[in-house]
């Protein structure tokens, strides 16, 4: 066997090592389990990068006047698909809406875990009944407000509700 | 305030089957390579060998699909590889000595390989919830401390190259220290899930440090005294650090206070120091370490040093399989292997190896943070800390670091008791990164789980 290829099976041995490590390096990259705990507060504009499916229109949160408004005007009576919290510790926090029902509250199981301390554990859900949209208060103590009424019973809501539980307020979007 | 969302894991078992084929067809040119380097062809019978190892591969695989499916994918392959090509050197030493088959290390370190994979596999097969192991915490404790001890007792003790760390039946020899380590972690972990909120809760602050109360230090010095008797009695540098390591360790992650450190690192300081003004074979370990090529050390041990030359002749490319001389180290496929791989893989390759193990750790470490109970947390660092621990005393020995002591190298070194306690080791870390990885939803939490375990007696003081 010549010496030029002991040489290259030699020096492939030591590539193919290599290569295994960083075949595994590769695997553990997309290996991601268990969970990941986000501080809210200082990461909101990388959040909104992030997750761009979280919030459909990212780049009108630049704007949020002046779009979401006409977005607002346009399409009065549509469906909401995501909230965004406007006020209140979690300014900039956007969410999804699921149809199996949101529930906004302290309470750490909830979809959206308030950090204010006037909203109750289990505050308010979102959920939808018959293809439309409501809000209900679950019992709070401090209530639910939908613009300037006080939630008494599941209430229709559209892109554009504006909800205020607590110091937290909640607009809803397309 | 912050959020808190969950990744679903996969189980990746097809990833894994991949990662092990290339683990093994890597081993297999290693094979080839030594052979074409030393006989000039290609080895004889090459297929049954490929087929063998593939089958024990392969079937360990299909035991983890099918017992443990969400465990880690990488912990196999790595292990696999680290284990063929420790066999690759042993046999390439063999070769060099002239040993025939039957009496060639790399003949009875492929069947201890073979054993330790059947029996790890038995390990996952029969363990299908590590919390179980929680109740045997203080069967676990005597049965390592017997294990210990029981190379002290004269008849199955044996004095072996000035330490007496192995037992002897027969023809077959054994080092109990080996399994003790997993035995002891096993303990640790469960001693420490019970005591850990008096040993990190009470004491007093000094100087920023919280210091545990006197009689919550008792555990600390028991383990402390065991591991100074090993060093004494046995004369085993390696597994007396290793054993109190361990300990401090799981210490410090069950009570997060950097004090146990600090008080375990000076306990250890005092103990080797003491060690070394009364015994004349520490002081003789340090002597190699601070001057291996004085003449006075060359006179009694010149391993050290010719350790040092093969990886210096090694080089960055190293030599090449078959090409070194790494035979010339005495030890050079036990205590010794990783300056034959350094000679012949060179610095390039030594370096693939070592981050073959810092792979194989940090899955440890990180199973270590995804299970869900205090137990398996505890005991998947202990585990995994003591492959790191081991690593870092043998390499550190090696490479004049620390003082040489005499531990195997995980996985590669010549010596089945090593292979058979670190399989069971990674069975056992597979086990628990199994029940870390898998959803919620899925784990099983049947009469076994620690949560609804009737309520436990302690022993009150």
């Amino acid at each position: 066997m010549s010496e030029l290829t002991l040489t290259i099976i030699r020096l492939g041995l030591l590539a193919l090592l290599w290569i295994f490590v960083f075949s595994v390096v590769g695997v553990l990259r997309g290996d991601i389990y268990g969970t990941r705990v986000v501080t809210r507060s200082s990461r909101q504009s990388r959040r909104a990068a992030e997750r761009p499916q979280a919030a459909p229109a990212p780049a009108a949160r630049n704007d949020r006047g002046g779009r979401s408004d006409r977005g607002r005007r346009s399409g009065g009576g549509n469906a909401p698909r995501s909230l965004l919290v406007t006020q209140g510790s979690l300014t900039g926090t956007a969410l999804p809406l699921r149809e199996s029902g949101t529930v906004i509250g302290r309470n750490p199981e909830s979809a959206l875990v308030l950090d204010d301390d006037f909203a109750s554990g289990r505050h308010a859900r979102i959920f939808v009944r018959d293809g439309a949209w409501y809000v209900e208060d679950l019992g709070s103590t401090n209530g639910t407000w939908l613009g300037n009424d006080r939630l008494t019973e599941p209430t229709p809501v559209q892109a554009g509700s504006t909800l205020r539980i607590g110091k937290t307020v909640i607009e809803l979007r397309r | 305030m912050s959020t808190v969302s969950s990744h679903p894991p996969r189980t990746r078992r097809n990833v894994e089957l991949v990662l092990l084929l290339l683990a093994v067809g890597i081993v297999v040119l290693a094979y080839v390579n030594v052979s074409l380097a030393v006989n000039n062809e290609v080895p004889a019978g090459l297929t049954t060998q490929v087929v063998g190892l593939l089958v024990l591969a392969v079937g360990f695989h299909l035991v983890l699909r099918f017992k443990a499916s969400y465990a880690d994918p990488v912990m196999l392959p790595i292990a696999t590889l680290l284990n063929g090509l420790g066999l690759v050197m042993i046999h390439r030493l063999d070769l060099a000595a002239g040993r025939s088959i039957g009496e060639a290390q790399g003949t009875r370190q492929l069947m201890w390989s073979a054993l330790s994979v059947v029996i790890a596999a038995g390990v996952l097969w029969f363990l299908r919830d590590h919390r179980v192991l929680r109740r045997y915490t203080f069967t676990a404790g005597a049965v390592a401390f017997v294990l210990l001890l029981l190379p002290l007792l004269p008849g199955i003790g044996r004095t072996v190259y000035g330490s007496r760390i192995w037992i002897g039946l027969g023809p077959f020899t054994f080092q109990p220290g080996e399994v003790a380590k997993i035995v002891l972690a096993v303990f640790f972990a469960g001693y420490l899930v019970q005591t850990r909120d008096a040993l990190s809760l009470a004491g007093r602050k000094v100087l920023g440090f919280t210091f545990p109360r006197a009689r919550d230090l008792g555990p600390i010095l028991v383990a402390w005294i065991l591991s100074l008797g090993i060093l004494v009695f046995e004369t085993d540098l390696g597994s007396s650090l290793l054993l109190f390591g361990l300990f401090v360790v799981m210490l410090y992650v069950a009570t997060e206070r950097i004090s146990w450190i600090a008080i375990g690192l000076a306990l250890f300081s005092v103990g080797a120091y003491v060690a070394y003004l009364l015994f004349g074979h520490v002081q003789q370990r340090v002597q190699f370490w601070l001057d291996p090529f004085s003449p006075d050390t060359l006179a009694v041990s010149d391993q050290l040093a010719k350790g040092l030359m093969g990886m210096a002749a090694g080089g960055l490319l190293g030599t090449g399989l078959g090409r070194g001389r790494p035979y010339l180290t005495p030890f050079a496929e036990s205590d010794y292997i990783i300056p034959s791989f350094g000679e012949e893989l060179g610095l390039v390759g030594l370096f693939a190896i070592l981050m073959l193990y810092v792979l194989l750790v940090e899955r440890g470490l990180r199973t270590a943070l995804g299970v869900r109970d205090g137990f398996g947390k505890l005991l998947a660092a202990g585990l995994a800390f003591s492959v790191a621990l081991q690593c870092f005393v043998v390499v550190g020995g090696v490479t004049r670091v620390i003082p040489l002591t005499g531990l195997t190298m995980p996985f590669l070194s010549a010596g089945g008791s090593s292979l058979l306690a670190n399989w069971s080791l990674v069975a056992l870390l597979l086990r628990i990164s199994d029940q870390a990885r898998r959803p919620v939803a899925e784990v099983r939490s049947g009469p076994n789980a620690t949560n609804d375990a009737p309520t436990e007696v302690v022993a009150v003081r």
